[in-house]
């Protein structure tokens, strides 16, 4: 099997799985790159890790360089390819589908029903981030001012970054 | 009532791509904030039901609401607008940095100012949960639900997939008894309230 075949098809296969999004992905990356295929050390991943969750851009990618690290450009677009495509193609039928159903009684009351799971999964994943980044005394103090900027303030909420990172700079 | 824009197709790339390079720790805080509150592409509570569906299906959620958002407006031409803007650049960018970590991740300053901001961006998150909690006034059951959901996820360590698996069928049974409850009410005897 060519190379970058086989990023696709293991990449798909984690994303095919990963329900509520990237963070749900880390785990699982960890366990087939570094556990059972040792594409990389231990250390490798979590810093590879921690640079996409701080650069900007959409944590999925975090498979994307991981794919680079493994395999050059290749392994990129085996592994971008395989994380992104197949998720894709589902969300595209089922976007038609909801579309066919537009004028089905139900359809709407069905689909609000969804919105309490993205809410708490949203929440969950904010919880577990705010748990990660407890990396020093003062980080929960920084997550709870931020909650209530965003919260409260109607302004753009890119400013409680800006503090975030001056105050860790300054504290650290 | 918020009355909604239909943006063009630059428009959606470009916005998405916005919000791809300012998704700093996650999409989710700036991919409402651009959609709902600044360019008004969608009301509230359509952002909160295609986000939810987005949230049911695997992969990343924002990828998977653009591909859905895209096509709603202008078929396969948009999904793929959505997700070009949404994933080209910060992938360009990350590859570049990847390069460069081994000097970067070294300075003691930018690790420092990185642990801030991680801790900044998960309130952002939390925060955007209860900002579109507030805006969107969910009945009791489904406040009920969301928490339900929340400590499942967090305190239990409930898998993901098992999650969804209950709680969809759970809130959608729930959304659809009130849905019934509501119908037989007189027309008129209670005004629709855009949102806030």
């Amino acid at each position: 099997m060519p190379f970058w075949l086989d990023m696709f098809l293991l990449f798909a296969s984690l994303s095919l799985v990963a329900v509520g999004g990237a963070n749900v992905l880390a785990p699982e990356m960890h366990r087939q790159l570094v556990d059972i295929r040792q594409l990389m050390d231990e250390a490798t991943f979590s810093q590879l890790l921690a640079l996409a969750q701080a650069a900007p851009g959409p944590n999925i990618l975090s498979g994307s360089i991981m794919g680079y690290w493994i395999g050059g450009v290749p392994g990129l677009l085996g592994a971008t390819l395989g994380l992104l495509g197949p998720t894709a193609v589902l969300a595209w039928l089922i976007a038609g589908l909801t579309k066919r159903l537009a004028h089905a009684p139900w359809l709407k009351p069905a689909q609000a029903g969804l919105v309490p799971l993205a809410l708490g999964l949203v929440g969950a994943s904010g919880l577990v981030m705010a748990q990660a980044a407890a990396s020093f005394p003062l980080a929960p103090v920084i997550t709870v001012l931020a909650t209530l900027y965003v919260w409260l303030a109607p302004l753009n909420p890119l400013w409680a970054l800006l503090v975030g990172g001056v105050l860790g700079l300054v504290l650290l | 009532m918020t009355t909604t824009q239909k943006p063009s197709l630059a428009n959606l790339f470009f916005g998405f791509m916005k919000v791809g390079c300012m998704a700093f720790g996650g999409a989710q805080a700036v991919a409402r904030r651009v959609m709902v509150e600044e360019r008004r592409w969608l009301t509230e509570r359509d952002y909160a039901e295609l986000l939810a569906l987005a949230h049911v299906l695997p992969g990343p959620n924002i990828g998977n609401f653009a591909v859905m958002f895209g096509r709603r407006e202008y078929g396969l031409v948009g999904a793929l607008a959505c997700v070009g803007g949404f994933f080209g650049l910060p992938l360009c960018l990350l590859v570049g940095l990847v390069s460069l970590y081994g000097y970067f991740g070294q300075i003691a300053e930018v690790n420092a100012a990185m642990h801030g901001v991680a801790a900044a961006a998960a309130g952002m998150v939390l925060g955007t949960a209860l900002r579109m909690g507030t805006r969107l006034k969910p009945p009791p059951e489904a406040i009920g639900l969301a928490l339900a959901v929340l400590l499942a996820s967090t305190v239990l360590k409930v898998p993901l997939p098992v999650i969804v698996l209950v709680g969809a069928p759970l809130g959608v049974f729930a959304a659809l008894r009130r849905a019934r409850k509501v119908r037989p009410a007189p027309a008129g005897a209670q005004s629709r309230q855009g949102d806030a």
